[in-house]
């Protein structure tokens, strides 16, 4: 088991290291120049940028040499950095890359963390009551409502709710966290927040409802059908003890198994939905960076990103050793 | 799959006589077909990605009123007041005042006769965009989705047949590509696109493109697994001793017995990709003006506040077009999957 792990961080880092000169070189051949953009800035505030200042800019920025050579000596810094555990400043904000991927990482991670409590916990029952009434109307109508949540573009919907929930009802506000007018402390504060967050967390939660809801009625159709229900069922036990202790605890192992992968989500940010209620999470910050030419902020975030989703495949291989004895990795 | 061929083969023999009147012989692939119309949910998927093919590839030759960039110039007044309280001698005076402005194009008009739903911000007939953005992202998902699998089948069942070395390469260039994300590394790719100064017809082509060399490995792992347990199979040794070369081996022998989950992961995968080129256009990645995509049209409502509160016919058709293209398609790949099921009994 040790020895699996090791081998698997092994490869981890072999993998990281892939994609971080995948990702580097990408980013390099960005035309969105930060430099360019700041140059202009001054000019129109009307001083003129000479030629040696602007050649001085890029090399402090390491962005002087654009040819092959020059962009690998870029990503060996950054690497050599990186083995320090100093992902670089960010231009924009000029600030350490990490210090502002964890600043903004919170409000994306709450919202991520309560959308997933709440798909779980209505995803499951329509799965287990879908899968028991399998081919009736219960099951057709809840398999349509749930694909329509499936195919919903998070855009289109997320600016509907938007309409009708913020702009045309006014129920709650339709952008941003907080109430910039009010200056809210302690539970006031807090039920700001929750206002806010509300329409975008409906909106992640509709359209993840059906990925859960499908995988809970696909195992639970698998379980029903096996011998050792035909025995509960046999031996007299209730139809409600039979499906919800005998069945539903079997397929708890392919939904343990997959909360390790949920790990990614959970961190990431939801670049979309943020984007459309211009929340302040990491993925509408990364969205922005990449707009202007953040190298070392959009390189951090990618990374990170490809990080969790190296551990979150190793926690569900690992988790899946734990939760069924049945299977042994090596 | 390989059964079913020398079924049928047999049955061409027989000229489709069963042993006994009373049975009827099917073969696989029919029974396929059965089982796929039996189930409601295809049939509706079916009808919607049909209707949407013939709505976009057969519409604009039908109703050619208005072109994809075609303006309506015929011109719209608009008005608007100004209002001014004027205070003499303690008593109020409410000056309004209308001003009338002639415009060029007539943009923002409402569903009419001449445009079935208005026209949008710019003067485009929304109608007929929504045909032209149909075209689009149905060719583009297609293109996109035969791609990867093309590139998914070859590495797979290369990685998957010769094992060892060449495997572990294969392997570890999907882990690499996996643990790319997604959206971001689009959204780079598709900010050096705009530097190459491509015509903008054609960069959602050349994205999608890259889209597949970042996403093949899903496909590449799927037909490896189902080649590992099938070069075990005795057919393979049987076609071992004919001498067979290993292309033939790997692409007529293996990869046909892959078919089955492969088609209904092409299915699965159309509706995603038509959320993803959908997703690009709507953040101006994708399809850029004045070229109409769905995602496009939708996209104005992200700057714009008045036309996401008071002109849903702007934005909301293109909507429901991605819905029903997506949802049509996942309809299909679950249908194929129950139908292609061996264990499925119903």
């Amino acid at each position: 088991m040790l020895k699996y792990i090791v081998k698997r961080l092994l490869m981890s880092v072999l993998i990281l290291l892939g994609v971080s000169m995948i990702i580097y070189f990408l980013i390099r051949l960005m035309p969105v120049d930060f430099i360019q953009d700041k140059i202009n800035a001054i000019n129109q505030g009307g001083a003129t940028v000479s030629e040696e200042t602007v050649n001085a800019m890029y090399e402090m920025y390491g962005l002087g040499d654009n040819s092959f050579l020059g962009i690998l000596k870029g990503y060996l810094s950054w690497l050599g950095a990186l083995a320090t555990f100093d992902l670089g400043t960010s231009f924009v904000y000029a600030r350490p890359v990490a210090d502002v991927i964890f600043e903004h990482m919170g409000i994306s991670f709450a919202i991520a963390l309560i959308a997933t409590v709440f798909e779980f916990l209505i995803a499951i029952p329509l799965g287990i009551t879908a899968a028991t009434h399998q081919y009736s109307f219960r099951d057709y109508l809840v398999t349509v409502l749930v694909m329509i949540g499936i195919s919903l573009p998070s855009f289109f919907f997320g600016q509907m709710l938007k309409d009708v929930l913020a702009l045309k009802l006014g129920w709650f506000p339709a952008s941003g966290l907080v109430n910039a007018t009010a200056s809210n402390t302690g539970m006031a504060l807090l039920l700001d927040y929750a206002k806010h967050c509300f329409i975008p967390i409906l909106t992640i939660v509709i359209l993840s409802i059906g990925a859960r809801m499908r995988m809970t009625r696909t195992n639970m159709l698998e379980v029903m059908n096996s011998d050792y229900i035909r025995t509960a069922r046999a031996k007299g036990l209730k139809e409600s003890v039979v499906v919800n202790k005998h069945a539903f605890r079997n397929t708890l192992i392919p939904m343990v198994t997959s909360l390790a992968g949920l790990l990614p989500s959970l961190f990431s940010g939801a670049i979309i939905t943020e984007q459309v209620f211009d929340l302040p999470g990491i993925g509408n910050i990364a969205l922005d960076a990449m707009n202007r030419g953040d190298i070392p902020f959009i390189m951090g975030y990618n990374m990170f990103l490809a990080l969790l989703s190296v551990i979150g495949v190793l926690l569900a291989d690992l988790m899946y050793g734990i939760v069924d004895p049945r299977v042994k990795l090596e | 799959m390989e059964e079913q061929t020398k079924n049928e083969a047999l049955e061409t023999q027989n000229t489709e006589v069963p042993l006994d009147k009373t049975v009827r012989l099917m073969s696989p692939t029919r029974m396929v077909v059965r089982r796929f119309f039996r189930s409601k949910l295809s049939i509706v998927g079916l009808v919607m990605v049909i209707s949407l093919f013939l709505f976009s590839f057969v519409g604009p030759l039908v109703y050619t009123e208005w072109g994809e960039i075609e303006l309506d110039e015929s011109g719209k007044t608009e008005y608007s007041v100004s209002q001014t309280t004027y205070t003499v001698n303690g008593r109020e005076y409410v000056v309004r005042q209308t001003t009338e402005k002639s415009l060029k194009d007539n943009f923002l008009a409402p569903p009419s006769a001449e445009h079935i739903l208005g026209t949008d911000n710019e003067g485009y007939d929304i109608f007929v965009r929504l045909m032209y953005g149909g075209r689009i992202s149905l060719i583009v998902s297609f293109i996109a989705v035969f791609l990867i699998t093309v590139l998914g089948v070859i590495m797979g069942g290369i990685a998957g047949f010769f094992g060892g070395a060449i495997d572990n390469i294969i392997m570890r260039l999907c882990d690499v590509l996996i643990c790319l994300p997604g959206i971001p590394i689009l959204l780079i790719i598709s900010t050096i696109l705009d530097a190459s100064e491509i015509d903008a017809k054609y960069r959602i082509y050349l994205l999608m493109i890259y889209l597949t060399f970042i996403s093949w490995p899903g496909t590449a792992r799927l037909v490896r697994g189902q080649i590992l347990s099938l070069r075990e199979q005795e057919y393979m040794v049987a076609a071992e001793a004919m001498g067979y070369s290993a292309p033939r081996k790997i692409f007529k022998h293996l990869v046909p017995n892959v078919m089955p989950q492969l088609i209904v992961q092409m299915s699965l995968s159309l509706g995603s990709m038509i959320l993803y080129e959908a997703t690009l256009s709507y953040l101006n990645l994708g399809v850029k003006a004045p070229y109409a995509a769905w995602g496009t049209m939708i996209n104005i409502i992200s700057t714009n506040q008045d036309i996401l509160q008071n002109h849903l016919n702007v934005w909301v058709p293109a909507g429901i077009c991605i819905v029903i293209a997506v949802l049509g398609f996942n309809f299909i790949g679950d249908g194929l999957r129950d139908a292609l099921d061996p264990k499925a009994r119903r």
